[in-house]
């Protein structure tokens, strides 16, 4: 009952936030907008029971994605009126589709429905027998890094894809060492605050190590290699943002940024490798160790230090390029 | 059982056409492509509602629970939601090399503006 209540409630949320970016003309109101959108959307992906999709959602949604808006966004870019309605164009255009779509929910089975056709045949197994053949408690981190193993290796060659494309993309620069008194737009005054300073010095440290919990305790709760990256890289950010990229660069160059990011695909490739030298399909870990859920215990464990290598990198690598196209 | 019914498909059907007007009716780029991320976000929402089993539980396996939700959308829309926030990185990227070339992200003004700083791509 409650789960039905808090479900309508994040819905109207949701409306309501949507309906406001529509009419919304101001970026830097948007992306303040999107962070709120984010936030209902993985409480209520908690209440559809997608723990894994929530965390997820949380980290990239209203962390990451933010950073990334407002290293593009300015102030000159505020409009002068920051309302307008879309126009009727667009909106009868939208309505149409809307009804297409409308006419195609009509068959879908109803919330909750335990006789759904997705629930039956792929889903009962891995429920039934991912246990016993890969031995972890979480079936999302069962099915994202073994039985799906190949699907996921392809999603991180995407990250890592989209991590060199923004490289390329970013405007060159004149090489050199980095000049001490670069441009940071917020920094300096930002110094004098308490609260800033403490989370400078307190708070990093801690997200660095929930994200390296979230990273190896993936098998047993929700969380894993994509989680943890994008935690480890907001954490590394955060200590960006506060005191200056050029300061972070120096603790982490962007060499060994965008190394990290190929080792992490190298990584995962090896671990489909290893498992072809040993008799097996690629990517299949129940040979590389004594037993076979021995095997996909160190598989599982290996190949989510790569996601989580390619993810946290990228996070990192695009923030260190955002930050060098607004200089 | 009846009740919320389909109405988390037509709440989601609804954020998706928000998602479309955004993104054909702004000049915007930066609002672009928060209507692509809205747009995107309405697709995570029906696959993850399909997973939901009425009085189901986190598919982490455990002695005391016996009815888990459907795992696979999750696994689907997890790995989604993390390509998403790269490939919008990249349409961020796309946009912030677009006002160095034209020193705005206004189509309007874009159409109407020579080059500023002429740019030969790598």
């Amino acid at each position: 009952m409650i789960n039905v209540v808090a479900d309508v409630g994040l819905l109207c949320l949701l409306l309501t936030v949507a309906l406001a970016i529509v009419c919304t003309r101001s970026p830097l109101s948007l992306v303040l907008l999107s962070g709120i959108y984010s936030i209902a959307l993985c409480t209520l992906f908690v209440i559809l029971d997608a723990v894994d999709v929530a965390f997820t959602e949380a980290a990239v949604g209203a962390g990451i994605s933010a950073i990334l808006f407002f290293a593009v966004i300015r102030p000159e870019d505020e409009p002068v009126t920051a309302f307008s309605w879309p126009s009727s164009r667009a909106i009868l255009l939208g309505l149409g589709v809307g009804v297409l779509l409308l006419a195609g929910t009509l068959d879908m089975p109803m919330y909750g429905d335990h006789l759904a056709p997705a629930h039956q045949h792929l889903a009962l197994r891995f429920l039934g027998q991912s246990f016993e053949e890969i031995g972890i408690p979480n079936v999302v981190t069962s099915v994202l890094a073994s039985y799906r193993g190949y699907d996921t290796l392809g999603e991180v060659v995407v990250i890592f894809t989209a991590g060199v494309a923004v490289l390329i993309l970013q405007p060159d620069n004149k090489k050199g060492p980095a000049k001490p008194g670069d441009r940071d737009r917020f920094a300096p005054e930002l110094m004098g605050n308490p609260v800033l300073k403490t989370v400078l010095l307190r708070m990093i440290p801690l997200v660095v190590l929930f994200g390296l919990y979230v990273q190896f305790h993936g098998d047993y709760g929700p969380g894993g290699g994509f989680q943890a990256g994008v935690i480890l890289g907001a954490g590394v950010i955060t200590y960006g943002l506060l005191s200056s990229a050029t300061r972070l660069k120096r603790i982490i160059s962007d060499k060994w940024v965008t190394l990290g990011m190929a080792l992490g695909v190298l990584v995962y490739g090896l671990v489909g490798v290893a498992g072809l030298f040993l008799g097996a399909n690629f990517l299949d870990y129940s040979v590389l160790g004594p037993t076979q859920t021995a095997g996909q215990h160190l598989g599982i464990l290996l190949i989510e230090l790569g996601v989580g290598l390619t993810v946290s990198c990228t996070m990192v690598s695009l923030y260190y390029c955002f930050k060098q196209g607004e200089s | 059982m009846s009740f919320p019914g389909l109405l988390n498909y037509w709440v989601a059907l609804i954020l998706l056409v928000c998602g479309l007007i955004i993104v054909m009716d702004s000049r915007n780029l930066v609002k672009k492509l928060v209507g692509l991320g809205i747009f995107q976000s309405a697709v995570f929402l029906v696959f993850i509602t399909l997973g939901k089993k009425s009085d189901g539980s986190a598919p982490i396996l455990d002695a005391s629970v016996s009815v888990y939700s459907n795992p696979l959308p999750h696994v689907l829309i997890l790995t989604a939601i993390v390509v998403g926030v790269a490939t919008t990185a990249v349409g961020l990227a796309l946009v912030a090399r677009i006002r160095r070339a034209y020193g705005t992200i206004d189509e309007d003004e874009i159409d109407d503006r020579p080059e500023v700083e002429p740019e030969i791509v790598p």
